[in-house]
């Protein structure tokens, strides 16, 4: 079936994003938009818009009812779903499945395995992919003998989670009590699943996740990995591939048991498999499956020259898979930051508001991914990403040199953004130097702390 | 108390934020005046969303934009008492109870607060829309069977006083 209207359940960069696609493969497009987002860049690029409602996502973009109904009534063959929102809800797939309308995504039994974190897990387990030891906990006495089985330090995490909410970490054992209760409590308001899970949390590790394609049908193809260890309290700041410095068996064991994991559900679509490397064992660790296009994909898409959306759109036209592994080639390296709006002098507090002037860069190996022009607001109700400055060259040395320049030439006046923290780490020797931990930006702003506290008494 | 460049800067972006053309502040010591636009403060009611930006190519019609922000549930005021009965949701609008039944209202109408005036079904889910206010109905925008937006303009009531 050819999809010929495409309604995005989506806003902001990623919105302006799948437009970009649709319009090269002559596909008409529908936005499904907030109030606030009605005179937003992607609603201007749209062929139509529609206003689905209010500014807060409970009333609007998280409305799978309005969302389906918006798409029957304007004739879309299909919804694309975007990242955050709608996009890992089974809801969402499951009415398009019942409405003959084409998700562009997973269906909506393989986003409920994978949603699930421990059911995740057992699919890991069962496609002989490595898991980090640990297990879901159902009372405080289970976490506590699981707790003094596994050793400290422990991670404590929602079953149902993502984006770091619910999750704790624990260095002694008497904590543990205490934190369970916290991250059970945090997850039941945020995700309506109190279900929490302890695990061997590991000291010095990486983020390292495969980007793969799935047909449905069991063929599954991997893209490489991208590495999204420059994060703070679990949100990617800066992802690049490809991950620096990792031996060549265990990239290519990381390959394998993201093409593993994928085959193991005959997943449709694109998908992201993320590991833990540890770092000291030179070992991987599922840790969950991204049922989404991910923030992050042009990274992949720079050094592999394949359009994600495109390809998406592909599968879910039922094409299957328009290559196979060996025509996927890896050229040079790519870097993406993403810049929010938010105040790295005030602890990264987000800055809604009106953005007076946008100035973003242009050149050899860069793109911007962005829904910010001179003259948007920023509303309150949604994440701070502005844009996503993406960088690729010949090499990291080059894709670094560009990426600073790149930042340079941006100007953002109005709303306070991040960019002098992606400077900054830029400028870093460790970052430089490739293959930092997770650890790596925590113990940076503590150091710049440390450091303004000594400049305020010296 | 005294205020900081970065103080001002944040007030700044507030009342730009904000729906005032003017903000008028004074501490002990210290007044700060703020005026939106370089014009004095205009009569006119705030303008219309942004010409829209119908592409040439494309093949699908865009409804008229409906105001854009603007509260459901509540009729907006124009001009000379003349209220705007929004949409309060995204569905198809249905201006009679069932196929081959009289329409809830008329042009001409008397309508109170809480008088229904038609039906926005999503997905099968029937939702009923009231006046939320008091009047006669001038017109009616929105076509029996129609999708309608979101704050889009469903009918026009003149208040009554």
């Amino acid at each position: 079936m050819a999809i010929r209207r495409i309604l995005i359940a989506n806003r902001g960069e990623i919105a302006v994003r799948i437009v970009r696609t649709c319009r090269a493969l002559g596909i008409e497009t529908v936005l499904a938009a907030s109030a606030p987002d009605r005179d937003s860049l992607p609603a201007r690029l749209a062929d139509r818009t529609v206003c689905i409602g209010p500014g807060r996502p409970g009333e609007s973009y998280l409305k799978a009812e309005a969302i389906v109904h918006a798409a029957l009534a304007t004739g879309a063959d299909a919804i694309h779903p975007g990242y955050g929102f709608l996009s890992e809800r089974p809801a969402l797939a499951a009415l398009c499945e019942a409405h003959g309308i084409a998700f562009i995504g997973p269906t909506a039994a393989q986003i409920e395995s994978v949603g699930d974190k421990v059911r995740a897990r057992a699919v890991a387990e069962a496609a002989g992919v490595p898991v980090v030891p640990g297990g879901q906990v159902d009372s405080v006495e289970a976490a506590l003998a699981l707790g003094r089985e596994l050793g400290t330090p422990l991670l404590v995490k929602a079953v149902g989670g993502g984006g770091g909410r619910g999750m704790k970490c624990v260095t002694r054992l008497e904590d543990l009590a205490a934190a369970v209760a916290l991250a059970s409590a945090e997850a039941e308001a945020a995700f309506g699943d109190p279900r929490v899970y302890l695990e061997r949390f590991v000291v010095s590790g990486r983020h390292v996740e495969v980007q793969i394609l799935g047909d449905g049908r069991g063929q599954v193809v991997h893209l490489g990995e991208r590495d999204c260890s420059v994060q703070r309290r679990y949100q990617k700041l800066i992802e690049e591939t490809p991950a620096p410095g990792l031996s060549a068996p265990l990239r290519r064991t990381l390959h394998e048991a993201a093409v593993r994991f994928g085959e193991r559900l005959a997943y449709r679509g694109a998908g992201t498999v993320e590991f833990l490397v540890d770092v000291q064992r030179e070992a991987c660790y599922f840790l969950e499956m991204n049922a989404r296009l991910q923030v992050e994909h042009p990274v992949t898409e720079a050094v592999t020259g394949v359009d994600l959306v495109a390809e998406q759109i592909a599968i879910a036209e039922g094409a299957g898979l328009r290559f196979e592994q060996s025509a996927i080639e890896h050229r040079g390296c790519a870097l993406e930051c993403r810049v929010n709006a938010e105040d790295p002098g005030a602890d990264f507090h987000p800055c809604p508001g009106l953005v007076r002037e946008a100035v973003w860069p242009e050149g050899e190996g860069v793109r911007v991914d962005t829904h910010i022009v001179s003259g948007s607001h920023i509303p309150p109700y949604y994440d701070s990403l502005m844009a996503k400055i993406i960088v690729h060259g010949p090499d990291r040395a080059t894709a670094l040199t560009r990426l600073a320049a790149a930042l340079a030439a941006t100007r953002i006046v109005g709303v306070a953004t991040n960019l002098p923290f992606h400077q900054a780490v830029l400028a870093h020797p460790q970052f430089r130097a490739g293959a930092v931990d997770t650890g790596f930006v925590a113990r940076l702003l503590e150091r710049r702390a440390a450091a303004e506290e000594i400049a305020h008494h010296g | 108390m005294s205020l900081t460049a970065a103080d001002v800067e944040k007030i700044m972006r507030l009342v730009e934020e904000s729906s005032f053309d003017e903000l008028t502040l004074e501490l002990d010591g210290l007044k700060l005046c703020l005026r939106r636009g370089t014009a004095p403060a205009q009569a006119t009611a705030a303008p219309a969303p942004a010409a829209e930006p119908a592409s040439a190519e494309a093949s699908l019609h865009t409804p008229p934009a409906a105001q854009a922000g603007s509260p459901a549930g509540a009729a907006a005021a124009t001009e000379e008492g003349v209220c705007e009965v929004p949409s309060p949701l995204l569905g198809t609008f249905y201006r009679a109870p069932k196929p081959g039944a009289p329409p809830f209202v008329e042009v001409g109408a008397l309508v109170e607060e809480d008088t229904v005036v038609g039906i926005i079904e999503v997905m099968k889910l029937m939702n009923t829309v009231r006046a939320g206010v008091r009047g006669t109905v001038t017109e009616i925008l929105a076509a029996d069977g129609a999708l309608v937006e979101y704050g889009q303009t469903l009918l026009r009531v003149r208040k009554s006083q």
